[in-house]
């Protein structure tokens, strides 16, 4: 009994540590205040000025591009990716996933540095697509590996019924692979999704003065100041997908319990 | 019958090499090519291009030498202490027999949706002289602590932001250990602590490897959290590449140094890889 309330103080101490700034992010969107460090009184202020500055909707909207493209990206190739390394002999298949295990262990200042430089050989110019590509690159890998152990749970003699039946191999690949792997691949997306949401370092290296995101907004002022816009957009972003997530939560348990009662 | 299962299997050859070539081409375009862009940079002459040593010297001189031993030295910290808080916590979580995983995952990803610069900066109010921390010990009648711009902020900024990269792949490998297993060492004569030291914890060494690597690698290199935390007078190594991208222009150097870091980072890798060998690097997340 001590020991069970040790462990659940103990899991929600660290949960106070990694939500303690957020917290504090949020008071900030309502301080009266200009500065940080200063309280000012308490202000929707900066909710109604978010509307109205353009600089950050821009950046948030590149954000959200950015990470929308590179995550559907990086979840088509990654899962074609899984499949035909799933297909391969094994030592062809160990030499792909020590490559594809690259860009997870490297460091993103290396994956973004050597970005740079390859597009400076190539003379791509840098841009919009110079950090979508990047980001792609970099997120694929979580992609394949959350896709491959759902391949291996899959059977490949259901794959070969429908083959046998007359379907072809695209069309039995997205009626009977797809729906088995589905959870993997959405996973991956949602993964893929938020680490290049939450991306600075490599988009710093691949881009050019014309894109900012947001994390490049704030990147540049945390010398001079955060505009309080932007902790009242973070705010919100954060709010909305706290909301969406114990909705979807809900309708899951609704629609077991359902399943549960017709079942009986 | 046999040219026609000739046929087929030519035509499964080609498949395979169908469905494998987008990827084998993608990652030697983006994977390979890039790194050999950084080796090829590194161990040449800024002017002119031959074959140098140079740039990877750069870190023999002394003031990047202690850079690169003060990055070190802060990492490792850091990535112990991640270790410290994130194992009784997965043996926590594991205690709490959750249906899926999902939850669990869901906690420790949903901070990533407030920008993590935006959340480092919030740790400069939480430690300031005036902040959060201060507030409070002076209300119970505390003396004030100094903890932002040392090299304490950037440990504690580094275990804040790379503490659920610990516990995930941990935790992961918790829940998978049987009842079953734990029970029959119960049943044998082993205590609590034989048990977590001779079954739970040899069991959980994939996940440990994964989660330590996940640390160290973004610790060693990260240039933001210093920014941030260190007020601008800490440098760490990840920052003196950085500059010499961004300020210096010397892109040789930048590389040599990045170089330096790479064998770090491969050390890492091939410790994973030999750990990694049935799990298939599942373990990672």
């Amino acid at each position: 009994m001590v020991k069970r309330l040790i462990q659940k103080g103990y899991i929600g101490l660290v949960i106070v540590f990694l939500y303690a700034p957020i917290l504090v992010l949020m008071v900030l969107s309502f301080n009266g205040s200009k500065y940080r460090s200063k309280w000012g009184g308490f202000t929707f202020k900066w909710y109604h000025e978010l509307l109205e500055n353009e600089k950050i909707l821009n950046a948030l909207w590149t954000t959200l591009l950015l990470a929308l493209l590179s995550a559907l990206l990086a979840t088509m190739l990654g899962t074609l990716a899984a499949v035909a390394m799933n297909r391969m002999k094994k030592l062809p298949k160990a030499i792909m996933m020590s490559i594809t295990n690259i860009p997870i262990l490297n460091s993103e200042i290396v994956i973004g540095i050597s970005m740079m430089l390859l597009y400076f050989a190539i003379s791509f110019s840098l841009g919009f697509t110079s950090v979508l590509l990047a980001l792609t690159a970099a997120h694929m890998p979580y992609v394949i590996l959350n896709v491959l152990p759902k391949l291996r749970q899959t059977s490949r003699s259901t794959y070969e019924a429908a083959l046998d039946l007359g379907a072809s191999p695209v069309f039995a690949f997205f009626k009977i692979v797809l729906p088995d792997i589905f959870p993997g691949v959405l996973s991956g997306f949602m993964l893929a999704f938020t680490l290049a949401l939450d991306d600075f370092v490599i988009t710093h290296f691949t881009k050019d003065a014309k894109v900012s995101t947001l994390s490049t907004v704030i990147y540049a002022e945390t010398r001079r100041g955060i505009e309080p816009e932007i902790y009242a957009l973070s705010t919100i972003m954060f709010t909305v997908v706290l909301v969406l997530l114990i909705v979807m939560n809900r309708m899951k348990a609704s629609a077991a319990k359902k399943l549960a009662e017709q079942q009986k | 019958m046999n040219k026609r299962e000739g046929r087929l299997a030519k035509q499964n050859k080609l498949r395979q090499l169908l469905l494998s070539s987008p990827y084998v081409l993608w990652s030697i375009g983006f994977i390979i090519l890039p790194l050999v862009m950084v080796v090829y940079y590194g161990l040449t002459s800024r002017d002119g291009g031959g074959f140098t040593l140079e740039n990877l010297k750069l870190i023999w001189e002394p003031t990047h030498r202690a850079t690169l031993i003060l990055s070190v030295q802060l990492s490792v910290i850091s990535t112990i202490l991640c270790l410290l808080i994130a194992y009784p916590l997965a043996l926590a979580l594991r205690s709490l027999r959750l249906k899926s995983n999902g939850f669990v995952i869901l906690l420790f990803m949903l901070p990533m949706w407030m920008n993590f610069l935006l959340r480092t900066i919030a740790w400069q109010n939480i430690l300031e002289k005036n902040g959060v921390i201060n507030m409070l010990l002076s209300a119970v009648g505390l003396p004030k602590l100094n903890i932002i711009n040392t090299p304490t902020a950037i440990v504690l900024g580094m275990v804040y932001d790379f503490l659920p990269f610990m516990i995930i792949p941990i935790y992961n490998v918790l829940s998978k250990i049987g009842d079953d297993v734990i029970q029959a060492a119960a049943d044998l004569g082993a205590n609590y602590f034989q048990i977590l030291w001779r079954v739970i914890l040899p069991l959980s060494k994939p996940g440990i490897v994964s989660g330590l690597t996940m640390v160290f690698v973004p610790s060693l290199t990260t240039f933001v959290i210093s920014d941030i935390l260190g007020g601008g007078n800490i440098l760490l190594i990840g920052k003196v590449i950085e500059q010499k991208f961004k300020m210096a222009n010397d892109w040789n150097a930048g590389c040599g140094l990045s170089l330096v870091l790479m064998v770090f980072i491969f050390i890492c890798m091939a410790i994973v890889q030999k750990y990694d060998k049935d799990s298939e690097g599942t373990s990672v997340w």
